[in-house]
């Protein structure tokens, strides 16, 4: 039984470092397609981390939503306004270099300590569990003005794109 | 014990995808890229929620909406970003973040 647990805990720093790899590949990578697919093996990470956080369902949602749908839109975006020369990001400059890594430690160095120095302690009553009914539950009855919310940000979205996107389109028309 | 079974493990990673996020902000050098790095750190808000969720909070269900949430979000974002930057490059026909400066004093 031990046995299975010790592959378990491997699959999880597998994952982990899939996560890091991957976002990695995503911000030192200079042509951008490299990057998107970075980004996308980072989510594919974050998805078993999920996994291993006890919710099948978001794991799940986290592949359909982040890896099919973002990575999608964005390699769209990569295809079609960028020209071949373009793709290849110009040669990074030192000072943004410098500038990144030590705002990068800055960051970093605040939350750990942050971290580190917190006792956690856990809720006195716990209700529920992971399953499905019990956050389609949830979710339309305690918290559907979340639910509501999302689908008029995700329209008011999808409108305000397109209209973004075609406005320069109908000079060329004309 | 196991580091699968612990809060801080999960708070680690988020944080270097927060840092790495930052990082890659600053130092790319397109819009595509600073997209790219902001679904990083919005990735990583959604994995600290995750993990308050499984190990502290009083309803288990209340951090997996909010995750959601983050997910609905970060499409709005990708959709909205891809098309201003399609208008940017119309406009301005450059993808240099620094070469779009109309508004600098």
């Amino acid at each position: 039984m031990i046995f299975y647990r010790y592959i378990a805990e491997f699959m999880f720093f597998f994952f982990i470092f899939l996560t890091f790899a991957g976002a990695l590949l995503a911000v030192r990578t200079r042509l951008l397609m490299h990057a998107l697919l970075g980004l996308a093996v980072s989510f594919l990470g974050v998805a078993g981390l999920y996994f291993y956080l006890g919710s099948l369902f978001l794991s799940m949602m986290q592949i359909l939503i982040y890896v099919g749908a973002i990575c999608i839109v964005i390699a769209f975006g990569i295809m079609v306004g960028y020209t071949p020369e373009q793709l290849k990001e110009k040669k990074i400059a030192g000072k943004n270099l410098l500038l990144g890594v030590s705002a990068a430690v800055v960051v970093f160095s605040l939350l750990f300590v942050a971290i580190w120095r917190t006792v956690w302690v856990p809720a006195v009553t716990r209700v529920g569990d992971f399953s499905l009914a019990w956050l389609g539950q949830n979710l339309l009855y305690n918290y559907c003005l979340a639910f509501e919310l999302i689908s008029v940000v995700l329209l008011a979205a999808i409108v305000g794109a397109i209209i973004l996107a075609g406005e320069g389109r109908e000079e060329k028309v004309r | 014990m196991m580091l699968s079974d612990n809060l801080n493990t999960y708070l680690l990673v988020a944080v270097f995808l927060l840092i790495v996020g930052i990082f890659g902000m600053i130092q790319h050098r397109s819009f595509i890229g600073m997209l790219l790095s902001t679904e990083l750190i919005l990735s990583g808000a959604g994995l600290n929620f995750m993990a308050f969720n499984r190990f502290l909070s009083p309803n288990l269900a209340v951090g997996q909406i909010f995750t959601m949430f983050i997910m609905g979000i970060a499409a709005a974002e990708a959709a909205i970003g891809v098309s201003i930057i399609l208008a940017v490059y119309r406009k301005y026909k450059t993808v240099d973040p620094d070469e779009v400066h109309d508004l600098r004093g």
